[in-house]
């Protein structure tokens, strides 16, 4: 059924259909309509099964959902900025753990200065906690991957906290046509989860075991490997949702014009549709650029990105994050995936703090890249003139 | 198996272990336990050595009350609410200090957990740091007793009252030094639904400097002297106390227990020892202790 809805709505809904049995929330901006409309639903009866709860924080949100997961419940909450960051003790823990604990990320900047508008910086942090990450373009997409999320964190070869990012505000509050999934559909991809061991008093089992160092490594080597079973089980995951449902989004990443172009541009999230937009213009004009598409960032599809962007001679990343005394995050991952090759490679942190990131500036900062205006390395785009203050 | 050890790694005579078994027989193993980090997690739950025969948890140092009201949403919405009841063991510093807002969202949203803080009045596990829940003037790693300094500055945190504050129906203290006690209040406490809070005094060995011989007789010492105060709420009403036949000068408490031994020689001293009677009496008066 097709209709016009906002992002929360979008991500509620999808989770209606995932069934759910435990959500433990908490507000924060752009996020809180997600868990209202999810509370909305549990208050009309609609989530069956389901125990929805409003938790003291963030961080009890998701030590709520450890409990939950472990004692062998679907578990989901929605969060994001600094909701994240207070979260992520628990996200990390969680990991370690091996919980499959979903969590959707409206993707907001950190504080200072108070921001709550998009960037990536926030989920960038947890960059390394041993989370399943991916980004949506779309609130289709966001829709769609839902489903997706538990059914790939549940998998017996997996079981790993799966992070859905989706960019605040300008994915959570827009209106976007949304083809909405039904229950028939949702209940022939997604099965009901089956915890391969979980807290019961029929078997007692020991959950969260401390390691000393002879045996700490090796579950660290095993979260390692999960990570890596988590690429073939998502890439599989991917294609059959297109079986199933009908819709296809691509794999890891989505290459267009990748044969040919002299530039290749890298954009991750909701910024994509407009980058996409300028590189089909920029191809009328002859211009050969191409464009990669990012959507699981980790575990990172380093073959794939390397596969996309053999052939070019430049690369461009957008970037929605900075590595504070490096560079951006995603550039930096990129240039891995690269190693030993040596195309140009240029990376523009743009939008942060919800900064607007407008059509020509996307065009300017693609074209002069292409046409040799810039230099090599890291760039902020869109900043104003100011003063640094020091004394 | 039984419900917890052999092959737990606790010091001998340690004051947790004895509280544990006995809550754990209270429930006769019919339980989900969450447990904080600290000592009773450290000793019980390396890999491989678990001395756990109950479905056992330990996520983080602040979070045991959070994932209990999980174990306790998850049990609800899969139907299995009969399989058992859900235990938090939670030592002083998680539970009043690090752990206080996680603790007081379970309180307050009334889960069906028995939360039980095994106070042993520091971070022990650790070596002996201070906590909300150390009393006034003991020595301790992170203030200890100086030239200028006798210990601890400022009284031990009523725990209590702040979970009777929440509304709970069901509060408790217990001693190591009445097991009996624990374990009635522990089957009483599983009666009834919602949230209940237990806090137990649990001597440390090696934090309050007494040989293993003198967990029990410490425990009972405390309580004869109105320094820690054994009382029943139920639904906000205080319904039962521990009465003290002869109630006895703080001293005799102090002066077995190398935390305190200080307080008879430092200048300052002899004023937190007249301080410490002074909360003893309180208790005495407050709670009508004396027999």
């Amino acid at each position: 059924m097709r209709k016009v809805i906002r992002g929360f709505y979008a991500v509620a809904h999808a989770v209606k259909l995932s069934k759910p049995s435990v959500i433990a929330a908490y507000p924060i901006t752009p996020q809180t309509e997600i868990v209202e409309n999810l509370a909305k639903m549990y208050s009309n009866g609609e989530l069956k099964d389901c125990q929805y709860v409003t938790a003291e924080s963030e961080f009890g949100a998701a030590s709520i959902l450890v409990g939950a997961s472990a004692t062998g419940a679907r578990t989901f909450t929605a969060t994001c900025s600094q909701g994240l960051v207070l979260m992520s003790e628990v996200l990390l823990n969680a990991a370690g753990m091996r919980l499959p604990i979903v969590l959707v990320n409206t993707n907001r900047a950190l504080s200072a200065p108070l921001s709550i508008w998009n960037d990536h910086q926030d989920s960038m942090l947890l960059r390394d906690g041993g989370l399943i990450q991916i980004h949506v373009e779309t609130n289709q997409e966001a829709h769609d991957m839902v489903p997706l999320a538990f059914k790939v964190a549940e998998n017996p070869k997996v079981m790993l906290p799966f992070m859905l990012n989706m960019d605040g505000f300008k994915l959570t509050h827009a209106y976007e046509p949304v083809d909405l999934l039904d229950e028939e559909h949702v209940d022939k991809f997604l099965p009901p989860y089956e915890p391969p061991v979980k807290m019961t008093t029929e078997n007692p089992l020991t959950f969260g075991c401390y390691a000393p160092p002879h045996c700490y490594m090796e579950f660290r080597v095993a979260l390692q490997n999960a990570m890596e079973r988590a690429k073939g089980v998502l890439e599989k995951a991917y294609r059959e949702w297109t079986e199933v449902i009908g819709r296809d989004w691509g794999g890891h990443v989505v290459a267009d014009y990748a044969d040919d172009a002299e530039l290749m541009v890298v954009s991750m999230g909701s910024l994509t549709g407009m980058v996409r937009d300028v590189i089909r213009e920029l191809r009328e004009e002859g211009k050969k650029v191409g464009l990669l598409k990012i959507r699981t960032f980790r575990p990172f599809p380093d073959k794939e990105i390397r596969d996309a962007l053999i052939n070019a001679n430049k690369i461009l990343v957008f970037e929605r994050a900075v590595s504070f005394g490096h560079e951006g995050p995603v550039g930096i991952e990129v240039k891995s995936a690269l190693f030993g090759l040596s195309p140009e490679f240029y990376s523009y942190a743009v939008g942060l703090g919800g900064r607007d990131v407008p059509r020509e500036e996307i065009v300017k900062m693609i074209t002069d890249v292409y046409d040799g205006r810039v230099e090599q390395g890291f760039h902020f785009g869109g900043v104003k003139p100011f003063e640094e203050v020091i004394t | 198996m039984t419900f917890f050890g052999p092959g737990h790694g606790a010091c001998p005579g340690c004051g947790l272990t004895i509280a544990t078994r006995n809550v754990l027989e209270a429930l006769e193993g019919k339980c989900f336990v969450s447990n904080s980090t600290g000592c009773l997690e450290i000793i019980s739950s390396q890999y491989e050595r678990s001395a756990w025969g109950v479905p056992y948890i330990h996520s983080l140092f602040e979070n045991a009350a959070a994932v209990a009201a999980g174990i306790e949403l998850a049990l609800k919405a899969l139907k299995r609410t009969d399989e058992g009841k859900i235990v938090v063991f939670a030592g002083d510093g998680a539970t009043a200090d690090i752990g206080v807002g996680p603790l007081s969202g379970m309180l307050d949203r009334n889960h069906d957990v028995i939360y039980i803080c095994l106070d042993n009045e520091a971070y022990q596990n650790t070596g002996n740091q201070q906590s909300g829940l150390t009393p006034l003037g003991s020595n301790t790693t992170t203030m200890p007793a100086g030239e200028l300094y006798p210990g601890k500055i400022g009284r031990k945190k009523d725990m209590v009252s702040i979970a009777v504050a929440h509304g709970i129906p069901y509060v408790a203290t217990s001693s190591v030094a009445f097991y009996s006690d624990i374990r009635r209040k522990v089957k009483k406490a599983a009666e009834i639904e919602g949230a209940k809070y237990i806090q137990i005094h649990t001597p440390c060995v090696t934090g309050w400097g007494i040989d293993g011989k003198q967990t029990i007789p410490s425990a009972k010492l405390a309580f004869e002297t109105a320094l820690y105060p054994i009382v029943e709420y139920e639904n906000g009403k205080l319904i039962r106390v521990r009465k003290i036949k002869e109630r006895k000068p703080v001293e005799e408490y102090l002066k077995i227990q190398r935390r305190f031994r200080h307080l008879f020689t430092h200048p300052k001293g002899q004023e937190i020892i007249r301080e410490l009677q002074r909360i003893a009496d309180d208790n005495a008066a407050r709670f009508n202790l004396d027999v």
